[in-house]
């Protein structure tokens, strides 16, 4: 398989803060369609590779490419108009406005300066958001201000922030942290229906939530790649027993 | 009409409509003409005090060099005015006439070229928004461009500052020095010295305050205003989720530029001079505070406390002028601990809700009523002050005034 059919191919990621590697020489691929879960200890690199990624961080060697098309030498938002979305692990959503505006404003149109001070917020815009409201669980919460959502709203409504773009590429940096077990349960079911069309990659700790939703796995450790394959292969791997899930 | 009311509505134009009538009726009436003059010089400040409501209150970027442009914005009217004052008869005692006076003392013999598109009015009055906006998108561009920000771009702002008034005063032959530029007289032969040109100026100033005031509240109304306060808040996410976030910061300083030129141009059409002493650290940072004691998400309080602040700049500076720079320091950090929304806070949170419950406890006391049911009736009325901005956050709703 040439790396053109993969929706993402990482190859040789290299990232060094003065000299330590938090990423090194990273090889991954994620099929389009594919749900991919990585998980690893604490400082494995996880956050750093999504931040390679989505451009927050400057990669040292190495190249990443989304469809094919080279990201490594490219500015963020660039990155994002090619179909790149990334959630961040504290929700980052805007307090002060409605859920409404919160969505409004990640609709893709009227991105340069010029285009937003001609955007309007047109009907198809309004059914987008609804649509979008809807499938996050804040259909009937679009005029409340973002800040009195509570923590798994909060995450939920950056992933709709997200969905509004309507990338091929979706980041989760740990989606579930702080929801109760309900909220986990309609987070596993969300992003099994989010992830139809789009290759999706997600952090997380919690092993039953990872099971429920992975499609595949990869374990980090010290900025490499441990163990890669479905979750039973991995949970069965003596390497990751042993620095990650323990005996 | 009912347009009108429909749009004034929509935009919460509202207090708007006031502050035009207390300036442009209210004021004239009651007020001499030296006065008015002085109300007039005032609202020129005003016109920097607004970009500062968009570039620090909504883009919550500080600049404290915002002088530059307002100076920048009345020496290019300023150098129209003085070319105009210079004709070769009025300068015939010169050893070159023609040429402005302070180019004289200073041996020059020759018109510098940068003086010459100010012969023009067309071109000056172009000037006068082209320049301000050049150095900002400059000084912009290079910071924004480098993600450079908060603390670190308001001192770059003041070195800029500082910058062009010691070229001012240094180049005295091209400039003026530190005398500045006086004795401003006519525009195109129409003397500005006279009663009714006076009161012409003054409410031209007044027309463009409130067109500059529609054009930002449009832009505050926009998405380009949400983005600005979604970028206040979380930078990073409105750059994840597709814009280059340094663009809509260089738009909005080059905005609140353009409008602080405008008001440059203004100041000396009416003050009839113009001097570095508008341009420095200390003009800049009274701007500031201008803008902080209105209420820096407030248009129309940032015209009220530029007017207050100079109006107690006057009386205080007449009665102490020993005094004054601590009172006026006094005031700044006041306001911003006790009302970090300034005077148009003041307003919104405290006495239209004292207002509103008043009103409605008076109306329960009207009808028989339980007397529990008026107590109750407080915390509802102030809640329901609220639905009146449903698309502006936190103290932005002081427009509804």
């Amino acid at each position: 398989m040439s790396n053109t059919d993969f929706a993402l191919a990482v190859e040789d990621l290299t990232v060094s803060f003065d000299g330590f590697k938090a990423i090194d020489a990273l090889t991954l691929y994620v099929d389009k369609n594919e749900l991919r879960v990585i998980i690893g200890p604490n400082g494995a690199g996880k956050t750093t590779l999504l931040d390679l990624i989505c451009g927050k961080t400057r990669a040292t060697a190495g190249s990443i490419k989304f469809k094919n098309e080279e990201l490594t030498q490219m500015a963020e938002h660039k990155r994002v108009r090619l179909g790149i979305g990334r959630k961040f692990q504290t929700p980052s959503i805007y307090e002060n406005l409605s859920v409404f505006q919160n969505l409004e404003v990640s609709f893709p149109s009227g991105r340069s300066v010029f285009g937003a001070l001609a955007f309007k917020c047109t009907d198809a815009v309004r059914e987008r958001v609804q649509a979008v409201a809807d499938d996050i669980g804040l259909g009937d919460k679009l005029d409340t201000e973002a800040g009195l959502l509570s923590h798994g709203q909060k995450q939920w409504l950056e992933i709709g922030m997200l969905l509004m773009q309507e990338p091929e590429l979706l980041m989760l940096d740990e989606p579930i942290a702080g929801m109760s077990a309900r909220e986990r349960e309609l987070t596993a079911e969300l992003l099994q229906r989010i992830c139809q069309n789009r290759a999706v990659i997600v952090i997380e700790h919690d092993m039953e939530f990872v099971k429920r939703i992975a499609h595949k796995v990869t374990v980090m450790h010290q900025g490499k790649i441990l163990a890669e394959g479905s979750m039973d292969k991995v949970q069965a791997d003596p390497k990751v027993i042993d620095v990650y899930l323990g005996h | 009409m009912n347009a009108l009311k429909a749009w004034i509505q929509r935009y919460q134009l509202a207090s708007l409509v006031l502050l035009a009538v207390l300036l442009a009726v209210v004021l004239p009436l009651t007020l001499d003409i030296f006065r008015l003059n002085l109300v007039g010089k005032y609202l020129t400040y005003a016109f920097v005090a607004i970009g500062l409501v968009m570039v620090w209150g909504y883009g919550g970027v500080l600049s404290l060099g915002q002088g530059v442009f307002f100076g920048l914005g009345g020496y290019a009217m300023a150098m129209f005015l003085k070319l105009e004052a210079s004709d070769p008869i009025s300068t015939k005692i010169q050893s070159t006439p023609g040429i402005p006076d302070f180019m004289d003392w200073n041996q020059i013999t020759e018109l510098p070229a940068f003086w010459l598109p100010f012969k023009s009015l067309p071109l000056s009055l172009a000037a006068v928004i082209v320049v301000p906006t050049l150095l900002a998108w400059l000084v912009s561009f290079a910071m924004f461009k480098r993600r450079v920000g908060g603390v670190y771009f308001a001192i770059i702002t003041q070195a800029v500052a500082l910058i062009l008034t010691v070229l001012i005063i240094g180049q005295q032959g091209y400039t003026g020095g530190v005398n500045g530029m006086t004795d401003l007289k006519t525009v195109l032969g129409w003397d500005t010295r006279t009663d009714s040109a006076k009161y012409i100026l003054y409410y031209l100033c007044v027309a463009l305050l409130i067109g500059a005031i529609v054009l930002c509240r449009f832009i505050q109304t926009s998405k380009l205003g949400t983005l600005l306060l979604a970028m206040r808040d979380k930078e990073d996410r409105v750059r994840f989720s597709g814009y280059d976030v340094a663009n809509f910061k260089i738009f909005t300083f080059c905005l609140a530029a353009a409008l602080s030129g405008i008001g440059g141009a203004l100041f000396s059409l009416q003050v009839g001079f113009m001097s570095p002493s508008f341009v420095g650290i200390v003009p800049s940072i009274e701007m500031v505070i201008y803008a902080a004691v209105g209420g820096r998400m407030s248009l129309v309080g940032a015209v009220y406390g530029t007017l207050l602040v100079n109006a107690g700049k006057t009386y205080f500076s007449e009665s102490f002028p020993d005094l004054w720079l601590f009172l006026m320091a006094g005031l700044f950090i006041g306001v911003t601990m006790a009302f970090p929304m300034g005077l148009a806070g003041v307003w919104e949170e405290h006495i239209v809700p004292w207002w509103k419950s008043r009103r409605q406890a008076l109306k329960e006391a009207a009808v028989p009523a339980p007397a529990a049911s008026a107590a109750v009736a407080a915390p509802a009325a102030s809640a329901a002050a609220d639905p009146l901005a449903p698309t502006l956050p936190d103290g932005v709703s002081s427009q509804s005034v």
